[in-house]
């Protein structure tokens, strides 16, 4: 049986990117495999994990529980949006690179993604909404200490700015 | 690629999503926020020959609040419901409800809808409904007919949705007495992960202090989420006492029916049940004492 064919138009990371893609292709593989933004990395693929979220219209959401015909003329943004227009890293992935917020790497970009969100609405959490923001992001190596402090660094430099 | 092939459609109306419904039966499901959904479709534990996407109808997004009841379009996002502050003040068990389903990510995209037509039986959102005796709209291309929460929770993942029929709104009722009290809680192996036990309670206090009205219900306790509408009824007229709430905790506890797995035997789901029912009962009797 051939599969239908769908035709989507989603913006990823400011850009306009268009495909034809089959109706059961996760947003996170065509993302991965068709446009090779390997930053959003597939963890558990049945959403416990966290590893593989991204920013859909500016908000945090798995994209292993979303099909990619679902994406079709929204805006997603994933760990490469994140960086500056020059490419060098934005203030919270700075505050993680300095506090040590990460050892193998894999959780990283469903963190960052998670803490964006948690910052963009709220620039200055508690340590309580901090760890409810990544609590659905799990990570085997931290122990989450210092990922805790860097989105509290990332939030005192964002508000000093 | 997990899922199994089907063909999708993305429905722009909730009349044609049931046109579809209606021609396609039993082999095409809906999907909201997928958020249950489509791991079980990864897994292969569901294999629709056709989703029929809801996510982009608009008509389905809405909370409005009237004077008996909140009602909210099946399609709104948790996200959406958690904000609305006007909401928890009428409905205040919603937001503490929603504070235990999921994570952030996943109550950006689950919908108070999808929730309640899965119908997992410790999930959090059936319970309130449940507890509360939310009603289900439920339209197809027939027509439109209401059930209480109790006829439609039928069994453990399964309702009384006939296949052609899609869950269009929830009306929550707003209680017209005067301090209320409410609280939800629940064990779970990790904060967000579906509850062991859940409990859910709602009371309202004459200026005496005396119970006027009261409604208590368990999750993970049995097959669907449980109401105790005939315990409950014995706490009014009471002060709400501690031993009031503990023996009607007991009694509620002995008539849950729960299922054992790895995490926990049915004996430990049945003290968690009975702990958890008096835990909920204390706290929304408190929260009624502040407000008076």
């Amino acid at each position: 049986m051939s599969e239908t064919l769908h035709s989507v138009a989603i913006e990823v990371n400011g850009q306009r990117r268009e495909g034809r893609v089959p109706a059961r292709l996760s947003l996170v593989d065509w993302l991965r495999e068709e446009l090779r933004l390997t930053g959003t990395h597939v963890g558990c693929e049945h959403g416990i994990c966290g590893a593989c979220s991204v920013m859909l219209d500016g908000e945090p959401v798995r994209s292993c529980l979303m099909y990619t015909v679902q994406a079709n003329g929204h805006r997603i943004t994933t760990v490469e949006g994140l960086a500056k227009p020059d490419g060098s890293m934005s203030i919270l992935q700075d505050a993680f690179c300095e506090t040590h917020g990460l050892q193998c790497g894999y959780c990283t970009p469903g963190m960052l993604i998670a803490a964006q969100g948690l910052l963009d609405s709220n620039p200055n959490p508690s340590e309580e909404q901090i760890r409810d923001a990544i609590g659905g992001n799990l990570c085997r190596c931290t122990g989450y200490q210092q990922i805790v402090e860097a989105v509290r660094l990332a939030a005192e430099r964002m508000r000093a700015k | 690629m997990k899922s199994a092939p089907f063909e999708y459609t993305r429905a722009v109306s909730v009349a044609e999503a049931c046109a579809l419904l209606a021609r396609e039966g039993d082999s095409a499901k809906l999907i909201a926020g997928g958020q249950s959904l489509v791991p079980m479709m990864a897994m292969r534990l569901v294999r629709p020959a056709w989703l029929i996407d809801i996510n982009e109808i608009p008509e389905l997004k809405f909370v409005k609040i009237e004077k008996d009841a909140a009602r909210i379009g099946a399609g709104t996002r948790q996200c959406v419901v958690e904000r609305d502050g006007a909401l928890a003040a009428r409905v205040p068990l919603l937001r503490q409800a929603l504070a235990w389903v999921g994570h952030a990510q996943t109550r950006n995209r689950g919908t108070l809808g999808g929730s309640l037509a899965h119908a997992d039986p410790s999930a959090e959102l059936p319970l309130v409904a449940q507890v509360l005796g939310a009603k289900m709209v439920l339209r197809s291309a027939k027509g439109t007919r209401t059930l209480d929460a109790e006829k439609f929770f039928s069994g453990p993942m399964s309702t009384s949705a006939r296949p052609d029929e899609c869950l269009e709104e929830i009306r929550w009722p707003v209680w017209p007495e005067g301090p209320t009290g409410s609280a939800f809680t629940e064990i779970a192996i990790r904060h967000g992960d579906f509850a062991m036990v859940a409990a859910a309670a709602q009371v309202a206090l004459a200026a005496d202090g005396r119970c006027t009205r009261a409604v208590f219900g368990l999750g993970g306790a049995g097959g669907t989420p449980l109401a105790f509408p005939k315990i409950a009824a014995r706490l009014v007229g009471t002060k709400l006492e501690h031993e009031v709430i503990e023996a009607a905790a007991v009694d509620a506890a002995k008539e849950c029916d729960p299922g054992a797995d790895l995490h926990a035997t049915k004996e430990y789901r049945r003290h968690l049940a009975g702990v958890l029912a008096a835990r909920a009962l204390r706290e929304a009797r408190e929260r009624a004492g502040a407000i008076r």
